[in-house]
């Protein structure tokens, strides 16, 4: 398994940008297609979105911890925060038919990635994500 | 982000362009909800989004859902294909009333 980086940054809207541009920028040196790229960094910023609006929520004095790996093909986005740990049965993305505002996000990482995981860190200390993409 | 308002008779054409994300996106949604309080149909060109977030096509969900309750017209124009993408994702694509061009949707609609 290859880091191809890891970045640690705060729950904050206007870092979002630079995640997408890191994670665009990494997808490309790798090998994935513009499109793929494009579809990779909605998910993430998606994830980022939900650690910073329902995990921290708004609070921008946490911090979220963003590595992504090569496996052989496979990427693995992991994130990690300190936030109190997330209800787990409020994380499945919502029906689509029911047109409203906002609850998109898990729909867009659950359409775009292949395998997708979250649970509780040890001892409350926060919540992680994996998500995985089979480039290859 | 950047936002343009162009106001005409009864409507409005708010432009949109950059990034749209949960940055901004409250900016966009004030600049849309207050245009349709003002009871003005609104058109909102999307041909200089570069990226649009959940948070972005909520902003837009929004909107449309004032503005059919308000009884006003409510349309997408020139959107970019960063958008479309978006939207087909979270399969709206055929919820909004989409136009390629301003001329469109005024021919379309009379």
């Amino acid at each position: 398994m290859e880091t191809l980086f890891e970045i640690k940054f705060p729950a904050k809207a206007d870092r979002l940008c630079m995640v997408r541009s890191m994670v665009k920028h990494t997808a490309g040196v790798v090998g994935c297609c513009p499109e793929l790229c494009e579809r990779l960094v909605i998910a993430v910023n998606e994830a980022c979105m939900n650690v910073i609006q329902h995990a921290y929520r708004e609070d921008d004095a946490g911090e979220i911890v963003l590595e992504m790996l090569n496996n052989e093909g496979r990427l693995h986005f992991r994130l990690f925060d300190n936030a109190a740990p997330i209800d787990l049965d409020n994380c499945n993305p919502r029906d689509l038919d029911d047109i409203r505002p906002g609850g998109l996000g898990t729909h867009f990482i659950n359409e775009i990635m292949d395998e997708c995981d979250r649970g509780h860190l040890d001892e409350g200390r926060g919540n992680y994500l994996e998500m995985i993409k089979k480039i290859t | 982000m950047d936002i343009k308002v162009i106001e005409e008779q009864g409507s409005a054409l708010l432009a949109l362009g950059g990034d749209v994300d949960l940055s901004c996106s409250p900016e966009a949604r004030k600049a849309i909800l207050e245009t349709l309080d003002d009871g003005k149909n609104l058109l909102i060109n999307l041909s200089e989004v570069t990226y649009i977030d959940s948070s972005g096509v909520a902003s837009l969900v929004e909107g449309y859902q004032m503005a059919k309750k308000m009884k006003l017209e409510f349309a997408l124009i020139s959107v970019s294909e960063a958008v479309m993408n978006v939207l087909q994702l979270a399969r709206l694509d055929s919820v909004f009333p989409i136009y390629a061009t301003l001329e469109d949707y005024r021919q379309t609609t009379g």
